[in-house]
């Protein structure tokens, strides 16, 4: 019986022949990753509710200090501390300020083939390098930082046959949001959503991390492009091997397959409070929706490539007076390369507001956070009633582009 | 017997306890906060032994495990739903909090109102009916039967 992608890599991380949909298998993890979001109660536990605390394999362990940093209060400060003590006490590959956790992630250490489990939901981002990335709680982490495993319940995979190319003036960020729209919020819940077809391939690894970043909003377990020789030079050039390249066998099993022409997607964004509420951007723009706050980053929509087609649109224009204009770079490596590309001066030249690289505005508490009735249009990877601020504020999903021209129309508009 | 709180579809952890108050220092702190967004009085008025009755995707969002842990912590004895977002589901199981799968109920209870739940049954009465639930898979239900995951390490370990 053939396998699907995410079931090769799970068999192998059972050290298995073959998996089928409803087993469940004890796996080796490669690489655990946890953030602020959650590690000061990981460490708690470890301190406090273990019979016999230790750790399997130090080197497998990635903390990241992503969320709330720099620290907005004394409790985060004393959360980070316990953080950064810990990490230093088990000698744990350690970061701080340096990026968002996945960007980080896939920069220095996501290989092919393998599985990760990862404290944030966002995990399964590392699907764009063909491995298995999860999100977990903080109490799977343990187990697994105690144990070096964790059970897996083998899900169906779905696959999405892509073709074609996307359009210019639309990004990939406009083809997952319409794919979301399409399948719904719990559409692929518990899932692997795979995709593949040479659309998939013409996309760049890029553009292939906005597309597997989101999988998790539509309920996905993971999300997974089929490796190439683009991942191949990616991963290379970062110093790393692509050992496991694993495609779908032609007799593999899929629940559900869909055909996608990437031709046919257009400008789109996601309506709050739902994120699967995708309408085409025209739509919104006819009805005139005024904007009190942009935000264009997050570990969707921070990369250089983003922050290259704001600057385009934003040279020698001014942002909107009544609109704040956050840009969050998605890890310092980005940053120093936008510094190097002349983007950031135009960002600030333009009066936008350019932060250090952290989840920012896409995590609601840390910065930019917006008041009651306020409306957001964000890059982020939630629209969530109450996601950015107040409960009883409003937040769109829309590309860098759509964010962008929005920001400088102070209204919600498609990018001419 | 127990109290129903109910609550819609597509109900978020974002809903569940806020990005704010996470970095608190333990569950205790941030219980107060759960459902802030919904009904800022759910922390004052649910007592042990309530039910938590949602519609389908519950717990959508995020991989924090304070959501569930802040309804354990209130004492909220399980969770049932039309259907539950994977990792919040996850997570429950791992620290001990039954969340269940039950596409009938949803229709036919109201806010308050009194049902009894039978865990080892899986079946919920309610003053007209009696529903039966979704069985976990045996792997799940042995930890959710030793408390969460930490016990069942906890258990092989001297």
């Amino acid at each position: 019986m053939g396998m699907t992608i995410g079931e090769k890599i799970i068999a192998r991380a059972a050290k298995v022949d073959e998996v089928k949909p409803g087993d469940i298998h004890t796996i080796e993890v490669d690489r655990l990753m946890s953030n602020d979001g959650t590690t000061h109660l990981t460490i708690d536990m470890y301190h406090n509710q273990l019979k016999n605390p230790r750790i399997a394999d130090k080197d497998k362990l990635v903390f990241i200090i992503d969320h709330n940093i720099p620290a907005e209060n004394p409790k985060t400060a004393e959360a980070h501390k316990k953080m950064r003590n810990f990490a230093k006490e088990h000698d744990i590959t350690f970061y701080e300020g340096k990026g968002i956790c996945h960007q980080i992630m896939v920069e220095d250490f996501v290989c092919p083939g393998e599985f990760i489990m990862g404290a944030d939901s966002h995990t399964c981002t590392y699907g764009a390098l063909g491995a298995f990335g999860t999100g977990i709680g903080c109490t799977d982490f343990l187990y697994a930082m105690v144990t070096g495993q964790s059970w897996v319940l083998v899900p169906e995979t779905i696959r999405f046959n892509l073709t074609g190319k996307l359009r210019e003036g639309v990004y990939p960020r406009d083809l997952i949001l319409s794919i979301i729209g399409m399948v719904g919020a719990s559409g692929c819940n518990y899932k692997i959503m795979e995709f593949a077809g040479e659309g998939a391939h013409n996309l760049s690894i890029n553009d292939r991390l906005v597309l597997c970043n989101l999988a998790v909003e539509a309920g996905a377990k993971t999300g997974i492009v089929e490796p190439d020789d683009k991942v191949v030079e990616y991963v290379e050039s970062r110093g790393r091997k692509a050992e496991h390249l694993f495609v779908s066998d032609p007799d593999a099993k899929f629940e559900k397959v869909y055909d996608i022409n990437l031709d046919e997607i257009e400008p789109v964004v996601a309506r709050p409070h739902l994120i699967d509420d995708v309408v085409p951007v025209k739509e919104v723009e006819a009805s005139e929706v005024k904007i009190d706050e942009a935000f264009l980053g997050s570990c969707n929509n921070g990369r250089i490539d983003e922050l290259r087609v704001a600057a385009n649109i934003l040279k020698g224009k001014k942002v909107n007076e009544h609109v704040r204009f956050l840009i969050t770079p998605a890890s310092n490596a980005v940053y120093i390369q936008a510094l190097q590309e002349g983007l950031i001066d135009i960002f600030m030249e333009a009066g936008a507001m350019v932060m250090n690289s952290n989840c920012s505005v896409c995590w609601g508490s840390c910065q930019g956070v917006i008041g009651k009735d306020e409306v957001l249009i964000s890059t982020g990877t939630r629209n969530f009633k109450g996601r950015a601020g107040d409960p009883d504020s409003y937040v769109y999903l829309g590309s860098a582009a759509t964010v962008t021209a929005s920001a400088i129309a102070g209204k919600i508009v498609e990018n001419k | 017997m127990s109290r129903v709180f109910k609550f819609h579809n597509d109900v978020d952890t974002d809903q569940i306890i806020a990005s704010q108050y996470l970095l608190l220092p333990n569950i205790e702190e941030m219980k107060a906060y759960t459902f802030e967004s919904i009904d800022p009085e759910f922390s004052k008025k649910v007592q042990k032994e309530d039910i938590v009755v949602a519609g389908e995707n519950f717990g959508c969002g995020s991989s924090r495990e304070q959501a569930p842990s802040v309804l354990k912590a209130l004492g909220v004895k399980a969770v049932v739903a039309k259907s539950f977002a994977r990792i919040f589901y996850r997570n429950a199981i791992n620290i001990g909090l039954p969340v269940i799968v039950c596409k009938d109920l949803y229709e036919n209870v109201n806010d308050l109102d009194e049902i009894t739940l039978d865990l080892l049954e899986g079946t919920i009465q309610t003053k007209d009916d009696t529903f039966s639930c979704t069985k976990l898979p045996p792997y799940m239900q042995n930890i959710l039967d030793k408390g969460g995951l930490i016990n069942f390490l906890n258990e092989g370990e001297v």
